[in-house]
Parts: structure tokens; C-alpha cells; sequence
């Protein structure tokens, strides 16, 4: 086999989702039945040919390949692919994450009729993600960073009839644009600086020192970053992203998309390198990201929602192994936090299913919901494990390979990284072991472990949604039995575990979960005293209706009705809820993601209407009355003018005459 | 005014407007005459009677002609309009059946705005044209419109738009027997109509 | 003989025609103005050819052809005043305002077209009453 075919495997991996979209958008409608395959199909295909190049490719030299389809000006747009260790292993993830997520969309939305869009959406947002890793042209991979977001944004907006879900969709939209803007700029500048919008030649002009101002470049880079891959301040969009379907929740907000912002510093690492304040920022970022998350994410009510907060944070692991510029550690947390978190989303759509409700406060008055549905709770088990970071669990090795790299950076043994960089990343990434261990077991405690009356029979969930979940099992337990061969396909840096760090981080994890524990004990008490009528509001089923209810019929359900059932839309009033107990007056706050959208809304939203209501105001009052006069000047005048329109010819001709005799005087006496 | 060689040296020559000659004094007179005929036939309540005072005022101005030495047209004038169009004019009143005797209703509501518009136009015109030719002469001692001057300037120089003329006036004849033809369909109805 | 007489007189008679279709009602006599008109400028063309002694006797061939092309034009004109008469019981231009502003004229008070009534029979009794 040569390297040209595989460059050709690799140009087939976006290509056939991409084929598979237009095809699935044309037919979806005319030919019903062809929806399925050519929804699974060529997701399928190019995870298996992704597979392919990453074994093909393997720890060789990058390969790198390109084509100008036509000239672009000053600065050349190549279609060009990057083909690296990091690119391959992500796009094979990306594969199979995508079609573990198409198989398990057709089980989970088998009723739905915008089923053939939607497909159409996810197939076309795995082709965008796979043209982002292998893109070695940064235009290139705006495109395909661009069509994600709008491949977000429908999909977010999937159950458009809910109110949420538009909301969310529009915020989405918008919060990621608001880091999209600055992100084009330094692209630009980078482009403009180099010469060249290639990848290889930008990282040669970062190492020549070509780039003239690295700290606003790598700044404005972030912005970007920080809207795609959800970082405080921008992380706003996620939790409320949780209105679209599960698997598009596994899928777009969990593995893949917002990875890409990771993925993006990561390929650029030594571009922001080269600025020890950018460091600074990205870690600081990361850091208050980090706990802020888990804070949050111990508050929730909603299942799905503890995983959005749960991304965010582990989002914020790989940004701080960013900041001390070590991306294989970075790279491979992504690639475990893909597999385990994918787990574990489509985990929770069969259990907010089976349970009908996707509230922990009315899952954990609910006994034997696990026994419902055993893969699920196995599953989910070992994932929620594997997100503690227990060992051996996958997420584990990548975890502690992230907080090895930042205590080395804090020794100062990092060149290159301020010793504080290191030491913030540490101390936040050490602090978030701990949150997350407690809002883990939390979950695990409230979802799986609950008493009461027994949950509801649903039947068998659909063997597409069960076959998905041990699929994803594997990796989310295997994962870390790489840790040995990653650092040959990354840059060789070893991302296995020291002990300083093991000890201390798993120490943290059993403490964290054990204290959950405890106050699970505490409190457990009260859940007996308090059935579920008193926490949710009398009179609206708190369950779904119908035993053979499409999955996510249910969830879109219970996410529409969460509101009036609990009176907030993120946390029930749940003396029960251990969270509650181990945050005191913290609770309200971080259900509520610390106000942050309080604040946006009154700094930003509100100044923003008000412009535009005065817009408004001057449009309608002060311009209209320009406009108005200006129709109803010629309106009188036609008006007039129409009186002489009285059809007798004798004073048309009259008043011609008289015209003319006029015209002839004044000609006359003007000369 | 750009006034001609000939005509300047005649005017300078010409005699004044208060010595006149017997033409003028001719002409003068067989104009008022005309003007007046003119007038009564526009004022006139009467239709038939407008009719008549036309006649008049178009045989004044067969006079004029032939006082301008141009006798061959005005033979054509009293020909053509005294005999064929003054009495397709009196046709045309009796077939749209013209009240005979005085019609209070001959004018319209137009009237004070055309006495307005044509009193102007008059003064404009005279003003103009006096101003313009009060010192131009017209010497008459030479016949300018002979019928054999005519006659060859017609077939000789002319003869294409003559030709030309006769078409039209073919187009014409038969137009006009297209649009007064009575049309059975639409005439079905109405067999009074028939008699006219 | 000077030029300002005929002049002046064809200004005159011009002038008269003007009124007479501007004034008149009835289309016939409308056309009949417009002959005294034509008439005037016949007039014009005559004494300027001859004042001018043109070799071609441009002035006196047009007038011929003028006179020729206003028998064709009476003819024309009279069947089509005919023709409206014919439809319309009546020959009244002041009355033909089938093409003004409809709101204009529905404001103004005038008379819609009217649609054909027995012109006939009205018509004889005025004729009667005019005899």
C-alpha cells in the first residue's frame, strides 16, 4: 500500500457522511425506508476507513497532502489534509462515537417524523467534524468548524415546538458566534503573519518567531475556542443545549464538537506557546471552568444536565494540559472523555426513558430502576467510574496524565510554561477530582440506588439503543491500556501515571465519593419523609404516559414539563438530594451556573433591547414620518392631479393651447 | 427674422400701410368679410346655419387667394371645400340628426376658457406676425400660381408625393366607407336606425 | 401688397377655428373649425410662396396637397362621428369622457357614458319641438 492511497482513504472519511446528508436530505422524504441505511451506512463506512488510516498511519511521520482547487488571492486556500497521530486517533474516535450515535438514534427517535433531517444533520456534522481534525488548511477548517455550529444549532432546535429548545438553539447559535468573531480575526492575523493559512507553514513561522504579536493572536484564538469547546466565559450555550435529543447530546456536546476547540490548540499549541500570558489565560480559564463546573454539576437536578456541567469540566482538564503545553495529555483525556461521556449520555437517554423523567429528585424515589434496565445501569456504572477517574478505568490514566503534566509544569521542570501556570492547573484539576467523585456518585447514588415505590415498566429498551452502550463500554474500560502506546503517536512526551500524582488524585476521588456517601446517608432519611408529591408539584405526571412511549418522546417531555413540575427549569426542591447538603448555601447558585446568564443578561441582553428598542422607536417615529411624508406628498398632488382627469379632450386641448401660447409669450419676451 | 434678399430691397421700396393700394383695400375688405362669416359660423346657435356662414368664409378666401394671384388654388378651394366638404358637413348634421333652428346647448361648458385661450392666441399671433412682417411687401405685377405654373411645378417636381397623396386619399375613401357602413349585428336591433 | 395682411387675416381666421374647437359641442361643428383652421394656414402658405417666389411653389403645392388631405380627413372624421353616434345617440364630445379617472369624474358629478338610450325617439321630439 502506498501513501497515496492513503490520503485518498483519508479525503473518503468526510466525504461519505457528507454524500450520505445530501442524500438522506433529498430522499428522506420520498423514499422513507432508504433513511435508515443511509443514515448508518456511510457514518459506518468512514468510521471504519478512519480506522483504517489510523492504523495505516500509525506513529509515522506526518503525512500531509494538498490541492489548490483554484487561486484565492494573496494569501492560498489549499485543500489540504494534515495526517498525524493526533488527527487519526481523534477521527477514529469521532467515527465511532458518530456511528455508535446514528445506530442508537434509530432506535431512540424511531417515531420521530423529522427523523430524515435530523440523520441528514448528524451525518453532515460528522462529515464537518472529520474535515476539521484531518484539515491541514486553517480555512478549511473554519468551514468545517462553521458547519458544525449550524449542524449544532438545528439540532439543538430539533423539538422546535418547545420553547426551550428554540431559546436554547438560538443561544447556542449565538454565544458561539460571539467567540467565532475574534477567532476568524486571528486566523487572519496568523495567515497574515505567515504567508500561508497551511497549518505546517504557520507552526514554521511560530517557530522562526514570524508571528508579531502572539499574545492578541493566541487571545483572540481563544475566544474562539472558548465559545466552541464551552470554556468560562462562553460556556453558557451547553447546559441549556441539553433541550435537543440524547444522542445528539452524546454526540455534538460531549465527544466531538466541543473537542474541537481542544483539537484546534492543540494542532496550534506551539502558536500560543510562544506568549506565557496566553498560557496564563488559557489555565486561568481552564481552572475557574474546572471547579466552577463541578460545582454546578453536584447542583442539578436534571441528569442530562449534571453530564453537560460534567463536560464542561473535563473540557476544562484537556484546556489546563493546554496550558502547560502538553496536548498528549490534552489529546488523549479527549479521546477517553469521548468515549466514557458518549457512554454516558446515551446511558442517561435509557434511563431518563425507562424511568420517564429525567429528574434525579424523582429517579431516586423510585427503587429498582436499575434492574429495569440492566445495560444501562452496568454501563453507566463503569462510565460514572471511569469520569471519577477510579483506576483502572480509562479516566483515570488520562486524568492523571493531565495533572502529571501540570505538576510538572509546576516544578518548573516544563520549559517554556510560568511555574504558576502549572501550580493553578494542579491545585484546580486536584480540587475538580475531588467535586467530581462527589457529583459522579451523587448521580450514581440518585439515579441507580433510589427507594420507593417501583419504577415503571416500560418493556425491553430497543436492542440498536443496548448493543450501542457495550460498544462504547469497551474503550471507556480499555482506553487506558494505551497509555503504554500513545506517546508514539503523540510527541513522544510519556503520559503514564506517576505516583505523586495517583496517590493524591485517587485519594481525593475516594474521599470525594465517600463523603457523598455519607451525606446520601444523611439525607436519605428525609426522602422517605418526603414522597414526591411533596416535591413536585400535584396533578402533572411526573412520569411519561404510554408504556410503548418513543424514548424520546419521553425526554422531551420531561424536559418541557420540568418547570411546572418543580418550579425551576435545573434543580428540583429536594431535601433529599445529598448535593444539597454537601454545597449548603452554595447550592442555589450553582444550580443556577453561578447567575452567569443573570449577569450576561443584565450587562449584555438588556442594554442590547434597549438599543434596539430605541432603534425601534427612531425607525418607527422619526423615520416612518420621513417616509410617510414622502408618499403622501405625491398622493396629494396624484389626488389633485386627478381632478383634471375628467376625460373631456375639449379641456385637455384648452389647457394645451394655453400652455403653449404661454411658452411662446415667455420665450418671446425672454428674448 | 431672417428676412430674404429680394424681400429686403422690396420692403425697402414698399409704401406705407397708410397709402394703400386697391388690392389691399380689396383684400382688406374680403377679409373682414371672411373673418366675420368666420366668426358667426363658430358663434352661430344655429347648426345648419354655421354650415352656411362656412361656405361664405371659405369663398372669401377663394378671393383671397386669387387676389394673391394664385387662381388655381382658388378654384381647388371653391371646388373641393365649398362643393364637397361643406356638403358632406351638412350630411353629417342631417345624419346625426342636427337640430334645425336654434339649439341653446351648440356650446360647451368649455367656452370662457376658449374665448380666454383663443383671444390670447390671437394677440399672440398678431403681435408676432406684425412685428415680424410689417416692412415685408409682397409684389404682386407678376402671376405666381397660374394653373399651368401649377400644373408643371405639380407633375414636374411634385409628382411623387402626388402619387403618394393619391393612396392616402384611396386609404381614406375606403376607411371611411368601413366605419360608416351599417353593420347588420349591430344594427339588428335597432331597424330605426336603417332610415338615416 | 404687404405681407402683413394676409398674415394677420390667416392669424385671425386661426385663431376663430381655435374657439370654434374649443367652444363647440357638437362634433360636426368641431370638424368644421377645424377646416377654418386648416383654411388659415392654407391661407399662410399661399401669400408666403408668393412673397417668396419660390421657383418650386413649395408654398402652393402643399397647400394642394393640404386641401387634399383635409377632404380626406372630413371624410374620415364624419364616419367616425357617425359611428359614435350611431352607438351613442348622440354626438357631443363633452360627453365622450370614456377615458377620465373614474374617481375623478365620479367626484366631479360628470355624466357616465351613457349607455346607448333611445336617442332616437328623444331626438324627434326635440327635432319637432325645433320645427
Amino acid at each position: 500500500m502506498t501513501t497515496v492511497s492513503t490520503v485518498t482513504l483519508a479525503a473518503l472519511v468526510p466525504l461519505l457522511p457528507f454524500l450520505g446528508a445530501v442524500a438522506g436530505l433529498l430522499l428522506g422524504r420520498r423514499a422513507p425506508g432508504f433513511v435508515r441505511p443511509l443514515a448508518v451506512l456511510p457514518t459506518a463506512a468512514a468510521a471504519l476507513l478512519a480506522a483504517a488510516v489510523a492504523v495505516r498511519q500509525g506513529t509515522g511521520d506526518p503525512t500531509d497532502a494538498a490541492t489548490r482547487l483554484t487561486p484565492t488571492g494573496s494569501v492560498p486556500v489549499d485543500l489540504a489534509l494534515h495526517l498525524d497521530g493526533f488527527a487519526v486517533l481523534i477521527a477514529a474516535v469521532v467515527g465511532l462515537v458518530a456511528t455508535c450515535v446514528q445506530v442508537y438514534s434509530t432506535g431512540y427517535l424511531r417515531d420521530d417524523p423529522r427523523y430524515p433531517s435530523y440523520a441528514a444533520l448528524v451525518s453532515l456534522f460528522t462529515a464537518a467534524m472529520f474535515l476539521v481534525v484531518y484539515s491541514g488548511d486553517l480555512m478549511v477548517l473554519l468551514v468545517g468548524w462553521e458547519v458544525m455550529g449550524i449542524c449544532s444549532y438545528f439540532l439543538v432546535g430539533h423539538y422546535w415546538e418547545t420553547e426551550r429548545a428554540r431559546s436554547a438553539s438560538l443561544k447556542a447559535f449565538l454565544v458561539t458566534k460571539l467567540g467565532d468573531v475574534p477567532f476568524l480575526i486571528g486566523i487572519l492575523a496568523l495567515a497574515d503573519a505567515a504567508g500561508t493559512f497551511r497549518i505546517n507553514g504557520i507552526l514554521t513561522a511560530a517557530g522562526n518567531g514570524d508571528i508579531a504579536h502572539p499574545t492578541v493572536v493566541g487571545l483572540l484564538l481563544l475566544a474562539g475556542v472558548a465559545g466552541k469547546s464551552a470554556q468560562f466565559p462562553l460556556h453558557t450555550w451547553l447546559p441549556d443545549a441539553m433541550a435537543g435529543p440524547t444522542p445528539v447530546s452524546a454526540l455534538i456536546h460531549a465527544a466531538t464538537m466541543v473537542a474541537a476547540g481542544i483539537y484546534v490548540v492543540a494542532r496550534l499549541l506551539p502558536v500560543f506557546a510562544l506568549s506565557g500570558a496566553v498560557l496564563a489565560v488559557l489555565a486561568t480559564m481552564a481552572a475557574v471552568t474546572m471547579v466552577g463546573s463541578a460545582l454546578s454539576a453536584l447542583a442539578q437536578d436534571d441528569i442530562k444536565r449534571v453530564l453537560a456541567w460534567s463536560t464542561i469540566g473535563q473540557l476544562g482538564y484537556m484546556a489546563g494540559a493546554l496550558a502547560v503545553t502538553d496536548r498528549g495529555a490534552a489529546v488523549f483525556h479527549l479521546l477517553s472523555h469521548a468515549a466514557f461521556k458518549a457512554l454516558l449520555f446515551l446511558g442517561a437517554g435509557v434511563l431518563i426513558h425507562a424511568a420517564g423523567t429525567n429528574s434525579l429528585a424523582a429517579m431516586s424515589r423510585m427503587s429498582g430502576l436499575g434492574k429495569r434496565v440492566p445495560d444501562a445501569a452496568w454501563t453507566t456504572t463503569v462510565a460514572l467510574a471511569a469520569l471519577a477517574a477510579l483506576p483502572p478505568f480509562s479516566g483515570f490514566f488520562s486524568k492523571e496524565s493531565v495533572l502529571a503534566a501540570a505538576e510538572h509544569a509546576a516544578g518548573g521542570r516544563t520549559d517554556g510554561v510560568p511555574v504558576p501556570v502549572g501550580w493553578t492547573v494542579l491545585v484546580a484539576g486536584l480540587a475538580t477530582a475531588l467535586l467530581t467523585a462527589g457529583y459522579a456518585t451523587r448521580l450514581w447514588l440518585l439515579a441507580l440506588r433510589g427507594s420507593g415505590p417501583a419504577a415503571p415498566d416500560r418493556g425491553p429498551q430497543p436492542a440498536s439503543m443496548n448493543a450501542v452502550l457495550w460498544v462504547l463500554f469497551v474503550p471507556t474500560v480499555g482506553l487506558g491500556a494505551a497509555v503504554g502506546l500513545l506517546p508514539g503517536w503523540f510527541d513522544g512526551d510519556p503520559l503514564a501515571p506517576t505516583w505523586t500524582t495517583s496517590i493524591l488524585g485517587t485519594g481525593l476521588v475516594l474521599v470525594g465519593a465517600l463523603v457523598t456517601y455519607g451525606a446520601w446517608q444523611t439525607v436519605r432519611a428525609r426522602a422517605r419523609l418526603t414522597p414526591l408529591g411533596a416535591v413536585a408539584v400535584p396533578g402533572i405526571p411526573v412520569a411519561g404516559a404510554a408504556r410503548e412511549d418513543e424514548p424520546a418522546a419521553t425526554e422531551i417531555t420531561a424536559v418541557a414539563t420540568h418547570e411546572q413540575v418543580y418550579g425551576d427549569a435545573v434543580s428540583a426542591p429536594d431535601p433529599a438530594d445529598p448535593g444539597r447538603l454537601l454545597l449548603g448555601p452554595l447550592h442555589g447558585p450553582a444550580s443556577h451556573g453561578f447567575h452567569l446568564d443573570a449577569a450576561y443578561r443584565a450587562l449584555f441582553v438588556r442594554p442590547v433591547l434597549a438599543a434596539a428598542g430605541l432603534v425601534r422607536f427612531l425607525d418607527r417615529e422619526v423615520v416612518e414620518t420621513y417616509v410617510r411624508g414622502a408618499g403622501g406628498g405625491p398622493r396629494l398632488l396624484g389626488a389633485a392631479v386627478r381632478r383634471a382627469q375628467t376625460g373631456n379632450v375639449q379641456t385637455y386641448l384648452t389647457v394645451l393651447l394655453a400652455g403653449a401660447v404661454a411658452l411662446a409669450v415667455l420665450v418671446a419676451v425672454g428674448a | 427674422m431672417t428676412t430674404p434678399h429680394a424681400a429686403v430691397l422690396a420692403a425697402s421700396s414698399a409704401p406705407g400701410f397708410l397709402s394703400p393700394t386697391g388690392v389691399e383695400v380689396v383684400f382688406v375688405l374680403v377679409g373682414l368679410v371672411t373673418l366675420g362669416a368666420a366668426v358667426v359660423a363658430v358663434t352661430t346657435r344655429q347648426l345648419v346655419h354655421a354650415a352656411m356662414w362656412l361656405v361664405l368664409a371659405l369663398g372669401g378666401l377663394a378671393v383671397e387667394y386669387l387676389l394673391l394671384t394664385a387662381e388655381f388654388i382658388a378654384w381647388v378651394q371653391v371646388l373641393i371645400y365649398v362643393g364637397s366638404v361643406v356638403v358632406l358637413i351638412l350630411f353629417g348634421l342631417m345624419l346625426t340628426k342636427a337640430p334645425i333652428g336654434r339649439s341653446p346647448d351648440a356650446d360647451s361648458g368649455n367656452r370662457p376658457a376658449a374665448l380666454v385661450a383663443a383671444l390670447a392666441a390671437a394677440a399672440a399671433l398678431v403681435a408676432l406676425v406684425v412685428d415680424a412682417f410689417r416692412t415685408a411687401w409682397i409684389d404682386l405685377e407678376e402671376v405666381q400660381g397660374s394653373t399651368e405654373v401649377t400644373g408643371e411645378i405639380l407633375f414636374r417636381h411634385w409628382v411623387l408625393p402626388f402619387e403618394a397623396l393619391s393612396v392616402l386619399l384611396l386609404a381614406a375613401l375606403v376607411g371611411a366607407v368601413v366605419l360608416s357602413r351599417l353593420r347588420r349585428a349591430a344594427a339588428g336591433d335597432r331597424p330605426d336606425r336603417q332610415g338615416d | 401688397m404687404h405681407l402683413a395682411y394676409p398674415a394677420v387675416l390667416a392669424a385671425l381666421l386661426f385663431c376663430t377655428g381655435l374657439y370654434g374647437v374649443l367652444a363647440r359641442r357638437n362634433a360636426i361643428l368641431v370638424l368644421m373649425s377645424v377646416e377654418l383652421m386648416l383654411n388659415a394656414v392654407n391661407l399662410n402658405l399661399v401669400a408666403f410662396d408668393v412673397w417668396l417666389r419660390d421657383t418650386l411653389h413649395a408654398g402652393q403645392a402643399l397647400t394642394l396637397f393640404t386641401v387634399a388631405i383635409a377632404a380626406a380627413e372630413i371624410g374620415i372624421g364624419l364616419s367616425v362621428v357617425l359611428l359614435v353616434y350611431r352607438n351613442r345617440g348622440f354626438a357631443d364630445i363633452d360627453r365622450l369622457t370614456d377615458l377620465a379617472d373614474d374617481d375623478a369624474r365620479a367626484r366631479t358629478g360628470a355624466p357616465a357614458s351613457v349607455p346607448a338610450p333611445a336617442p332616437a325617439a328623444e331626438r324627434q321630439t326635440t327635432g319637432d319641438a325645433a320645427a
